[in-house]
């Protein structure tokens, strides 16, 4: 039976109380915390977290497709889960596929692996999602937008939720758009948003799929329903006969705010983290139409909770001091002049990828020595092209010394400038650390890799690998 | 091997004044340190046969030799630029030895000059356009830091501990270069300003750094046997010695950040053609690459002048001051000069060639008679140690 083998969820640690627009703007507050990606992140980095925490301990090479879903994509032109299935070492062999255009994007792909796999076609697939949207400064939105991103392994075996059923409306309605023109999200007056956009169509999926399945509420042990704000969502609920203190799933407004397209899966997990064997979860998303599915947990959800949990991330937080920097680390504001000297080269990076973008370094077969990036001639011995390549980037290490630079200019000074001895073999990596207080960082700190934006030099977005503290 | 060792003699010497020298450009400081060489030496322009420039900036590139060529008018004879990092300008002095040496040219120049003002930015720049993501906001001053931060925590020294061994070496050699009319930088500071001021790079604070400056200085030189027809006191060349390591030492497993195998290196090689055993003893003085305090005093240790670990000991004893037992920077190193990086190699050894003259006026040392010059260029990746005698044997 088709269903979810894996999953993994990602949050960004930076999170902005609403307080502090709402202060810088002179309005009012909906209260709470929003989720901010970090300077260096976007929806394909944080995507790629989602991706690892999904197939960390997974037998990589039995990925057959990886699917990357968002309304926010780095790029208009260039597949981004490409990209993200070389970071992760999966096969060249897979189908990769980017979805985007709604905030139904990642349900479009769920249920295209879903539909992949069931056909025989696939086996395996990951579905990513992710957002990193934009409120207009001042609108609501901006308060209510978070951003994160969420994966799904969908396979035909181990399963610890089988997709049960898959359906599927469509409406046309400009209720909440951007042209290609946009920078940041537009809608039409809310009350007929809800009305006629949100609450009609996911009425018409959710009646539809539970008249299919024979199912009433009872039978239902947690409805997943994506949610614009912290309130629709629960009419809906009670207008279609569930419990709303017991049976439908907290969609998280109020400590990371709306993923957009990667909501549906980031609630679905966390409905996953809390189900016993045997429950039926009902999820649906919304966007110019709405997907629903039936999920049944099976018994093989008791291995997987060991995983870090949605609530687990929403716990480990660093708050921004101001909202400023919010817009800076949005690219919303000016800033002063840089003076970075960079070389950006398509041909570079591409020459590059099993170091820039895998994270591998080199082990010599000759004398074991592990070096990064990937060295031809051993440092130690000299053997020249005896190495077998290593992944260094899913390895853990501890700072082996640092600097706190204010020199080195970036979004938030001062820059953490390490080197890193890697628990593979000694291997030394020079990077920037992340996600970090400044205050904290100490020779012998325990740091793990995370893939990361750096640039946009040259017109193309450099990747490449920080650290930061294990979390 | 053969040993350079009075082979080489330095018969005049030219150095503009450092600083920010926004009034002048590079051809200005070239003829300002060429034409108080030529005068040094007692010749001129004519008698030049071939030249050696050593300049990094990156807006040279595709220059050669036309810099040097170009303000001196200096047509018709061979003229290389060189390039090795924060010991260019002892390479170019190094490369044109080795022609004079071999007997090719009678009379050689080697010049140095860098322009720094005209970047925009404070510093030597950021990320350095070498690798687009792998060295994206890599700073000087991160990569010493990197050494200061290693070193207090191997030999456990607490930050304030570490911090104000740094701050002493600042307050000397500033209180040197106030001595020395070309320096950028001519004024006393105090060991509390030193420690009050803020950071660039943690642990390094601003006076850690050296300055950034403008500047250009000038060699000439002959074979040793053709040198007393020009001057009576021309300085020797006893020993050269350079050495590379990587890159990106950053990368290099085992490196182990409190001690440069470069540095050791290249003062073995200079060591042993000229002849010494201890340097502790047998140099006089050395003008050393303190691009950073924390550099200065990792240097003490790797040139052998002190044991491994003990340089605080010494520094907090005035070993290395203008009257201790081995004073280093005398003329306030590059903590006061800044670092014009194709010219610091050869304004350190100006100052041991005023030295040895007895012409370095208030900062005039005793009885001075072999001094060393020692450059640190990269991350450090690449270093030079000359030594300098005033008389041959």
């Amino acid at each position: 039976m088709v269903g979810i083998k894996s999953y993994g969820a990602y949050i960004p640690v930076v999170r902005l109380n609403r307080d502090l627009i709402s202060s810088a703007w002179g309005t009012r507050s909906i209260g709470g915390e929003r989720s901010v990606a970090n300077y260096d992140q976007d929806s394909l980095t944080m995507a790629v977290e989602a991706l690892l925490n999904c197939v960390d301990g997974e037998d990589s090479e039995g990925v057959g497709g990886l699917f990357f879903a968002s309304t926010t994509s780095p790029y208009k032109e260039k597949c981004c889960s490409s990209i993200m299935a070389t970071v992760a070492d999966l096969s060249k062999e897979i189908w990769t596929s980017d979805f985007g255009n709604s905030l139904r994007s990642g349900t479009s792909a769920f249920r295209s692996a879903l539909n992949a796999v069931k056909s025989g076609d696939r086996n395996n697939v990951v579905v990513t999602s992710a957002d990193c949207r934009l409120g207009t400064p001042r609108s609501v939105d901006e308060q209510i937008f978070g951003d994160g991103a969420a994966a799904v392994l969908v396979g035909d075996s181990d399963v610890i939720a089988t997709i049960e059923d898959a359906y599927s409306v469509s409406d046309d309605i400009t209720d909440v758009w951007r042209t290609d023109q946009d920078t940041f999200v537009r809608s039409w007056e809310d009350r007929w948003v809800l009305t006629n956009g949100y609450t009609k169509n996911m009425k018409a999926a959710i009646s539809g799929i539970m008249k299919r399945q024979g199912l009433t509420p009872k039978d239902i042990a947690k409805v997943v329903l994506c949610s614009p704000d912290a309130r629709s969502y629960v009419g809906l609920a009670r207008a279609l006969g569930f419990d709303t203190k017991t049976q439908v799933q907290d969609p998280l407004i109020s400590t990371i705010g709306n993923l957009g397209a990667a909501q549906p899966l980031i609630l679905l997990i966390s409905a996953l983290e809390e189900a016993k064997p045997g429950d039926k979860i009902l999820l649906a998303s919304y966007g110019d139409g709405s997907d629903a599915f039936i999920l049944q947990v099976t018994d093989a959800i008791e291995g997987v909770k060991e995983k870090r949990s949605v609530k687990d991330s929403i716990g480990l937080k660093m708050m921004l001091s101001t909202y400023p920097k919010y817009l800076a680390f949005r690219d919303l504001v000016p800033l002063p002049q840089e003076f970075i000297k960079l070389f950006p080269s398509a041909s570079v990076m591409w020459r590059t990828q099993n170091w820039s973008l895998r994270g591998h370094g080199s082990k010599c077969k000759k004398c074991g020595l592990v070096s990064f990036p990937i060295q031809r001639v051993c440092f130690n011995c000299q053997s020249r092209d005896e190495f077998e390549e290593v992944r260094l980037s899913d390895k853990k290490g501890k700072v082996y010394t640092y600097s706190l630079d204010s020199l080195a200019g970036g979004v938030e000074p001062p820059t953490v400038q390490t080197i890193v001895e890697s628990e593979e073999g000694g291997a030394r990596l020079y990077c920037l650390m992340t996600d970090c207080n400044p205050e904290e960082v100490k020779v012998g700190m325990p740091v793990e890799m995370t893939f990361r934006r750096f640039h946009r030099e040259g017109g193309f977005y450099n990747y490449f690998w920080k650290c930061r503290p294990v979390r | 091997m053969e040993s350079i060792r009075d082979k080489v003699a330095i018969i005049g010497m030219g150095c503009c004044k450092f600083g920010e020298n926004w009034d002048k450009s590079p051809e200005d400081m070239i003829i300002e340190a060429a034409y108080e060489a030529y005068e040094d030496a007692g010749i001129g322009p004519k008698d030049i046969q071939a030249g050696w420039l050593g300049t990094v900036s990156a807006h040279w590139i595709g220059m050669g030799g036309l810099a040097l060529a170009e303000p001196l008018k200096l047509q018709g004879i061979p003229i290389t630029r060189v390039e090795n990092w924060c010991a260019t300008g002892h390479e170019a002095l190094r490369n044109a030895s080795f022609a004079v040496a071999c007997g090719m040219y009678d009379i050689a120049i080697a010049v140095g000059f860098e322009k720094l003002k005209d970047t925009g930015f404070p510093g030597l720049g950021v990320g350095r356009g070498m690798h687009p993501t792998l060295e994206m906001r890599r700073t000087a001053p991160s990569s010493f830091a990197f050494i200061a931060t290693r070193y207090f925590h191997k030999y456990g020294l607490s930050p304030e501990q570490g911090k104000e061994t740094l701050a002493k070496i600042a307050v000397k050699n500033h209180k040197n270069g106030s001595m020395h009319p070309k320096a950028h930088f001519q004024r006393e500071i105090t060991l509390d300003q030193a420690l009050k001021a803020p950071i660039i790079a943690w642990p390094l604070g601003l006076f850690d750094c050296c300055g950034n400056s403008d500047g250009a200085a000038v060699a000439i030189i002959t074979r040793a046997e053709l040198a007393k027809k020009y001057r009576d006191d021309p300085i020797y060349i006893k020993g050269m010695g350079l050495s590379q390591n990587n890159m990106m030492p950053h990368f290099q497993p085992h490196f182990d950040w409190t001690g440069f195998d470069v540095t050791k290196n290249a003062s073995r090689q200079a060591y042993e053609q000229a002849g010494i055993k201890d340097p502790r003893k047998e140099i006089d003085l050395a003008v050393v690459h303190d691009c950073f305090t924390i550099t200065e005093l990792i240097i003490y240790e790797d040139l052998g002048f002190s044991p491994k670990g003990k340089a605080k000991e010494d520094v907090d004893a005035g070993t290395f001051a203008l009257d201790g037992e081995l004073p280093v920077n005398t003329d306030g190193g590059l903590k006061c000069f800044g670092h014009p990086v194709g010219a610091s190699g050869l304004r350190m050894s100006y100052e041991i060639y005023k030295q040895l003259q007895g012409k370095a006026g208030k900062r005039q040392l005793k009885n001075a008679e072999r001094g060393l010059a020692h450059t640190l260029g990269g991350h450090p990746s690449v270093s030079c140690v000359m030594v300098y005698g005033n008389s041959t044997g």
